[in-house]
């Protein structure tokens, strides 16, 4: 059993390790045929004109142009190995020192929504669910269809507008307080900072899963088993723990860990509006700036929380489904 | 489509059924939709007509929208922008849907080794997050109107084709085309007569269903600065733009190019979800 067990977790990680180095080379090629010069890109047209042809050759080599490319995958791979992931072309300092401090503000960000949207949009989707038809239900489903249909970075602007600007409580931007040095940002600063990007990602992870468990917690309630609970006098609350509970936490647990990627990319847009530094905003200026090493880092690390996310859930859906775990690894 | 008798309280001849209320509302969305469209493409140059005695006027009954820094009327320039968003969104997704189609069909009737490299490539295409795998295609392509098309279609067909092809697989080993098989039918014969029949309808209603997410991401991509340039009033530039005149107060830059975004992406769900009710014959009888 548990040999079986290693068996199938050890085929699982070998594809996605062969999965990740799929991503780095599709985003290496895709970073490689870019028609957008980084020259003209970072230093300008102007100071371009100005400088001798051997200041430009330098420049070229610097940003790594006239290697065959896959000389520059390879010595890229090298580097990412190594431990440092190669040099930032932005920021000069090796990516894995400025991903460090991006990741540790964006995961703060995004563990923070992943939770609260996760459990908020259990619960309503449950109330939905068992209340089929009814005002709640129809609020419910209302609320999903605009929120899924509101684009993350307007969202994250009403708030701005309302919080930051209008009322004044919470600040505009930023992960700490302007004009501190860093021994003086206590936590309770960067949690005041992190309010505004939190709920944001918050309330838009909510619709999908709300609607999902909606789904479910019907099938649930017309089954017969739910039918002769109650005939058996069972209250509601009975119900949904006896009957409801353990049926739809599978699939919303799941769908959450499935909603790793939403989440990131939602991040990488709530986090431009508030100026927030962290993963995403890095990702934006290394596309625009052509900044090579850190993108694909930046590509790398978020494909290992998807394939992470996925593979998390698939353990756990045997530990909470006794179906399955009887059944042997599938 | 077979048309069934609903059974209506005869006291009260005004209730709608289902399908009529369904039917409003899908014909509701389709004309909010084509209005703005078609009046989006005949405002492209009062889009871009500046009057400098007009800056920054809160919304007002000659400007419903109020106007921006340069005097430009945001409402004539909202509806503009979301034409462009609409036809873009609308030409991805349609791409990404044909994509789709093809992709699942083949996946799931060319054997073994296709069907793997098929199933691969999803999970590839699924593993990044869709926002940073439009910012690569797009800086790999050049920004501008051809990154955002070919990024918004290559992301999207991951689940529709997911999809068609779970379901030409079932089909496939249902009882009526095995017996067709037998018959002696042509394969033309069972794909024109028994496959499409089948399929079309899930498959129109998976590319409805795409738009909303199209035009979602391409305004997303374009707010990141990645997509059109900012001549061209895109929904994702204007609010990008309207981001700088947020703190000096300048809310309505931001709140209904906004909500206007919202509301047509809302149709376009409402739409989808209406027509896969009305085709769906799971769900016909309800």
């Amino acid at each position: 059993m548990v040999k079986q067990y290693a068996i199938a977790f050890g085929k699982k990680l070998v594809r996605v390790i062969l999965l990740v180095i799929a991503v780095s080379i599709a985003a290496f090629a895709l970073m490689t045929c870019s028609p957008v010069d980084p020259l003209q890109a970072n230093v300008g047209q102007a100071a371009l004109g100005s400088m001798s042809q051997e200041q430009i050759e330098k420049l070229q080599e610097y940003w790594g142009q006239g290697q065959p490319p896959v000389t520059r995958y390879l010595s890229w791979a090298k580097d990412f190995i190594r431990g440092d992931m190669g040099v930032s072309l932005l920021y000069r300092q090796s990516v894995s020192s400025v991903i460090a401090v991006k990741l540790v503000n964006s995961l703060f960000l995004m563990i923070t929504a992943w939770l609260l949207s996760g459990l908020i949009g259990f619960f309503i989707g449950v109330i939905a669910g068992m209340n089929r038809g009814k005002l709640i239900d129809k609020c419910i489903k209302g609320y999903c269809l605009i929120i899924s249909s509101t684009p993350t970075f307007w969202l994250a602007l009403l708030l701005l507008m309302i919080f930051g600007v209008w009322l004044k409580v919470l600040p505009i931007g930023l992960s700490v307080p302007i004009g501190v040095e860093a021994s003086g940002v206590t936590f309770l600063d960067r949690l005041q900072h992190a309010v505004l990007p939190a709920a944001a990602l918050s309330i838009l992870g909510v619709s999908n899963i709300a609607l999902h468990t909606r789904e479910k917690m019907i099938d649930i309630c017309e089954s017969d088993y739910v039918l002769f609970a109650k005939a058996r006098g069972e209250s509601s609350w009975q119900i949904f723990w006896h009957h409801g509970f353990r049926n739809v936490l599978l699939p919303a647990i799941t769908l959450q860990f499935g909603a790793i990627s939403e989440i990131f990319g939602g991040s990488v847009l709530v986090e431009q509006v508030f100026s927030y530094p962290g993963l995403g905003q890095a990702a934006v200026s290394a596309g625009l700036g052509s900044d090579m090493p850190l993108l694909m880092a930046i590509t790398i690390i978020s494909a290992l929380f998807v394939f992470g996310g996925n593979l998390i859930a698939n353990i756990l859906y045997g530990i909470v489904d006794p179906r399955i775990r009887r059944g042997g690894v599938r | 489509m077979m048309r069934r008798t609903m059974t209506v309280p005869m006291e009260n001849s005004f209730v709608w059924n289902r399908r009529k209320t369904l039917l409003v509302w899908l014909i509701i969305a389709v004309t909010f939709l084509t209005v703005v469209c078609i009046a989006g493409m005949y405002c492209g140059e009062a889009a871009r007509a500046t009057d400098f005695s007009q800056k920054n006027l809160a919304p007002c009954l000659a400007h419903p929208f109020g106007t921006d820094w340069l005097g430009r009327d945001m409402f004539v320039r909202t509806l503009r922008g979301l034409s462009i968003s609409i036809l873009i969104g609308v030409s991805a997704a349609t791409f990404s849907a044909l994509m789709a189609f093809l992709l699942g069909v083949s996946a799931a009737t060319l054997g073994k080794t296709v069907d793997g490299i098929i199933t691969w490539v999803i999970d590839l295409i699924m593993g990044v997050p869709h926002l940073l795998l439009l910012i690569l295609i797009c800086v790999a392509v050049g920004k501008g109107l051809k990154g955002v098309i070919i990024g918004v279609a290559l992301t999207h067909w991951t689940s529709l084709t997911r999809l068609i092809r779970g379901e030409v697989m079932q089909l496939r080993e249902s009882q009526y085309i095995k017996i067709a098989k037998k018959l002696g039918k042509s394969q033309w014969h069972i794909a024109l007569k028994h496959m499409i029949p089948h399929l079309l309808p899930q498959f129109i209603v998976g590319l409805v269903l795409l738009f909303p997410h199209a035009i979602l991401h391409e305004s997303s991509i374009t707010f990141l600065g990645f997509g059109l340039s900012s001549e061209q009033p895109a929904i994702g530039v204007i609010l990008s733009e309207s981001m700088k005149y947020l703190v000096t107060g300048n809310w309505w830059l931001a709140l209904f190019p906004g909500i206007m975004l919202v509301l047509t992406v809302a149709f376009f769900y409402v739409a989808g979800e209406n027509l896969r009710k009305l085709i769906d014959p799971s769900s016909a009888h309800e």
